[in-house]
């Protein structure tokens, strides 16, 4: 089991490899990637940053988690900081295990509960120049430092994350202080 | 008592700085420093119950504070 923010780019083969080996009849595989959309803007890189400590202290508790529940000690997670072009992955998430329901389990509980609880940001760059910060369960803006616009706006459109395309609207009342006693 | 302040992301840009140091009076919770820094220039951009750790460790609004602690003000994550 291991953890880590990275500044460099995630080697996706050297995880499974890491996680791997013949006593795993299964290997999951997740990756978040930088999209090109969010919210109806054309995005051309987002820009990932960490209260490094803290998100790393999350993300091991959220492996010890997924290890006690499914039983999944081979486990890796990496998420990238810095700034990323369209494409590159963000986040990946590796899980092996003799069986694969509980490779698939794992992995799903790690990459929801990390975009859930571990304190990452992401301040997208949009093709007109602008730059905004994302907030997750909405998808939408919150106050940036070269946007004049506040939040609060009444813009529709989707309300997935700008990585994965999974929808976390469902979850937006989980990001408030009594979650967390 | 003293508490260091760490803000990110988007509450760092509303308040200018990403780390601050508080003094306080004993006793104080983590309301009492909401309230210290939304009197601050830009402070009234933060909103009224944003997430907050204590040592790297979430907490309430209620959560009292010995002094010394790193106390940080957390932006909805986005990670992913």
């Amino acid at each position: 089991m291991r953890i880590a923010l990275v500044d460099r780019e995630i080697d996706v083969a050297a995880l499974i490899a890491e996680v791997s080996d013949h006593t795993c009849g299964a290997s999951t595989v997740f990756l978040g990637c930088v999209r090109d959309v969010n919210d109806g803007r054309a995005v051309t890189a987002i820009e990932y940053s960490a209260y490094r400590s803290m998100a790393e202290r999350e993300m091991a508790a959220i492996a010890n988690e997924a290890q006690e529940a499914f039983g999944v000690s081979r486990l890796v997670i990496e998420h990238r900081l810095g700034t990323l072009a369209l494409g590159e992955v963000s986040v990946a998430v590796v899980a092996a295990h003799p069986h694969r329901a509980p490779a698939l389990d794992a992995n799903r509980y790690a990459i929801e509960e990390l975009k859930r609880r571990v304190p990452i940001w992401k301040l997208e760059h949009y093709v007109d120049g602008t730059r905004e910060w994302v907030g997750a369960g909405t998808g939408k803006p919150q106050p940036g430092t070269s946007d004049p616009r506040q939040h609060g706006d009444s813009s529709s459109g989707d309300s997935s994350s700008s990585v994965d395309g999974h929808s976390t609207a469902s979850r937006s009342d989980e990001v408030s202080a009594e979650v967390f006693p | 008592m003293t508490v260091t302040v760490l803000l990110f992301a988007s509450y760092a840009d509303a308040l200018g700085t990403s780390a601050i140091q508080l003094d306080l009076p004993g006793g104080s919770t983590i309301r009492d420093v909401l309230g210290t820094l939304a009197s601050m220039p830009g402070g009234h951009r933060l909103p009224p119950r944003p997430l907050v750790a204590i040592n790297e460790q979430y907490a309430t609004l209620q959560s009292e504070l010995r002094g010394g602690e790193e106390v940080a003000v957390i932006p909805p994550v986005a990670g992913g």
